[in-house]
């Protein structure tokens, strides 16, 4: 995907902001910053254990402008492209859901858009949204440094899971539960409590843990260690994955933050999100070091190993 | 599943100590040793773990033919193409999709417009199969663990719009193959925990009179396998030929009866051709004439007699696969070993499944891949 989007839609394109490829742009504004950035959404099944795509379109952006810093939403904007006969009431559910996320973070939707196309010419609903946010100052996923910790706001794999338990009907339900989640609220109580300390933030969504940490640790320049032992996983999550071969740490997130911060602010921050209903089982997984940038390796507690991002869809494996 | 069960099979602590005891093992030995293991998940949880790194010097561990996706042949994944094509709806296995047939995979197949579902069990094979009177056929792979399930299937009256395509495999039969290659130089075998579990440990029984190595039954955590390792290394030093079960938590000597009988009832052993490696007598599981009527093969003689033989692509006839997966190469062997192929473009089987070796090496980076033949050079 980053391939495709280097190779044809950043062709041409000299924008600083744009370039950096990171979670939105920043653009000067006063003595702050104000934060734009903009997404798509398409899951299957559109509803979902813990959530639907209406939240999910609310969050992603919400959280995405989070990252940069920017935790004080100004506008939502909502465009919905809709497939003819989609279910009316669903469609009432999905965007009473959206509004609800909005409510939660603070974050009003302000404007909207919407479209019908023929049966056929869209598989059931796509959501596109953007969304405008101030922060005091911005915070960069290039922004590690060497020795600094990582810490991730709580349990992973979750959302991922479920999508694909419902999907695929693997009668898994009612164990796994999507994390979708504003987390401007959780990261404002991060930056309150140990401010210019947090050096850079990322959500682990498509790709997971592995494609955010890799994505940082090259545009940084370091090395990431992990340790397995201090990943926080549920236990249904980490049953499902055992039983279908997937891997959490490539599995995506929609309510988790990764926080790279100073050694010595990590015991402050963890009690500040722990104090947090989204951050109770927030853990520090490891630390930013010196050697090939972009490296993940995982100390597995029997030996170490490296990560690396995987393109596609994860499938379960046979036996 | 227990939920503490996993994670103290993950004991970090206890792996340290079973570290130890296998460096004294192979010290006492005073020699290399090379022992093979039989199972594509074994390879997984060692890359998993970073366990390779993490093993004696002078311990050589291969990988044997243990990846049911890698050794599923070219022919009989052409042949379900076939079916595809031919407007049929094909359920097979995730990791089925992406295999490279000897022109093209299913997942190529799916893209041309071809009906290719992907599905998690045999069960949903059945139940797909009662929702609609179509015919469905079910790309039924993998060894006698999901062999068992396609019995089961086939057990429980399934409608007549059922059609089973079995290209499931035998593994002891392949184990006879691999030792009796000239130039092995197999000392001793890690045999598959969940196999064993099926069939019993007692299959292995006649294999280690045969050839006089040991086999150890091992399951997947990390303890299991460094204690397997413990057990099959002193076995080797000691030239004790016999089995030793390092999985007593699930596998008995005779194994799972009942899954034994409704394998047998369904399935004969035929010989059949594990892809790269060789025809393997007995290793091919086929539907008996009871169950005829859901046979895909006989159902749809006519159509795959008439499909023409799909031409092999010019770079897949130097793939080493069937010699990694005998041990008498590793991946990085392969001059197409993550350069031309690769998870996204495989040419081999074992870099598709994520039980497959060179996929498993390439993602772990067991060692590191081949430079391209233009990379270094002078400009």
């Amino acid at each position: 995907m980053r391939d495709l989007v280097t190779s044809v839609f950043l062709r041409g394109i000299t924008a600083p902001e744009a370039m950096a490829m990171d979670d939105g742009a920043a653009i000067p504004w006063g003595d702050k910053w104000l934060v734009v950035t903009t997404d798509a959404h398409v899951v299957s099944p559109v509803e979902f254990p813990g959530g639907d795509i209406g939240r999910l379109s609310v969050c992603g952006v919400v959280n995405d402008l989070a990252m940069m810093g920017a935790t004080d939403v100004l506008a939502l904007t909502s465009a919905v492209i809709v497939e003819e006969g989609f279910d009316l009431a669903r469609l009432s559910r999905l965007s009473e859901s959206a509004r609800r996320a909005s409510d939660e973070a603070s974050a009003p939707i302000l404007a909207g858009d919407t479209k019908v196309m023929r049966r056929g010419e869209l598989d059931g609903i796509v959501l596109s949204t953007s969304g405008l946010a101030v922060a005091e100052r911005v915070v960069r996923d290039a922004g590690m440094r060497v020795d600094d910790a990582i810490v991730v706001t709580g349990t992973i794999g979750d959302h991922g899971l479920a999508v694909l338990a419902a999907r695929e009907r693997l009668g898994l339900d009612g164990a796994l539960v999507s994390d979708v989640a504003p987390l401007n609220g959780l990261v404002r109580t991060a930056l309150a409590a140990v401010g210019d300390a947090i050096h850079a933030m990322k959500d682990p969504t498509r790709g997971g843990v592995v494609s955010a940490l890799s994505e940082m640790a090259t545009k940084a320049g370091v090395a990431v260690h992990l340790s397995a032992q201090a990943i926080p996983m549920s236990a249904p999550v980490r049953a499902a994955s055992e039983l279908l071969g997937i891997d959490p740490l490539w599995v995506a997130n929609e309510g988790k933050a990764l926080i790279v911060v100073e050694r010595d602010a990590v015991e402050p921050l963890l009690r500040a999100l722990r104090d947090h209903p989204l951050g109770r089982d927030a853990a520090a997984i490891g630390h930013v070091a010196a050697g090939e940038p972009g490296a993940l390796l995982l100390d597995t507690g029997f030996g170490t190993r490296r990560l690396f991002e995987r393109d596609g869809e994860p499938l379960p494996r046979i036996c | 599943m227990s939920g503490a069960r996993p994670l103290e099979l993950r004991d970090v602590e206890r792996g340290r100590k079973l570290r130890e005891r296998l460096a004294r093992a192979v010290e006492r030995a005073g020699r290399e040793i090379t022992v093979m293991h039989v199972c594509g998940s074994h390879e997984q949880a060692m890359a998993r773990y970073g366990l390779r790194q993490s093993l004696p010097r002078a311990l050589r561990v291969q990988m044997g033919p243990g990846c049911p996706v890698c050794v599923t042949d070219a022919p009989e994944i052409d042949a379900v193409i076939t079916l595809a094509e031919a407007g049929h709806l094909v359920l097979t296995y995730g990791d089925m999709l992406r295999v490279p047939g000897r022109a093209g995979s299913l997942d190529d197949a799916r893209a041309a417009g071809a009906r290719v579902e992907v599905i998690y069990s045999a069960t949903q094979a059945l139940e797909r199969a009662r929702a609609t009177r179509d015919p469905v056929i079910f790309f039924a792979t993998g060894f006698e663990t999901t062999a068992v399930a396609t019995a089961a299937i086939l057990l429980q009256a399934p409608p007549d719009n059922l059609f089973v395509y079995s290209a499931h495999k035998w593994v002891p039969a392949a184990m006879e193959v691999v030792a009796c290659s000239p130039g092995s130089r197999i000392e001793g075998y890690l045999a598959a925990g969940h196999a064993a579990t099926i069939t019993g440990y007692g299959v292995f029984e006649p294999f280690v009179a045969a050839h006089q190595r040991p086999v150890v039954v091992a399951g997947f955590e990390p303890l299991d396998i460094l204690a397997g390792l413990v057990s099959l290394v002193d076995l080797v030093a000691r030239g004790e030929p016999r089995v030793v079960n390092a999985f007593p938590r699930c596998v008995s000597r005779e194994g799972n009866r009942r899954a034994l009988d409704a394998l047998r009832r369904v399935f004969r052993a035929g010989d059949g051709e594990w892809r790269g490696i060789a025809c393997v007598p007995g290793g091919e599981l086929q539907l008996r004439d009871a169950y005829a009527a859901w046979d895909a093969m006989r159902r749809f003689e006519d159509l795959l007699e008439r499909a023409p033989e799909r031409a092999e692509r010019v770079d897949a006839r130097d793939c080493r696969c069937g010699a990694i997966m005998t041990g008498l190469a590793e991946p990085t062997d392969c001059a197409h070993f993550g350069v031309a192929c690769r998870p996204e473009s495989p040419i081999g089987a074992c870099m598709v499944s994520s039980e497959g070796p060179c996929r498993i090496w390439l993602e772990h980076r067991v060692a590191p891949p081949r430079p391209a033949a233009h990379e270094g050079d002078a400009p």
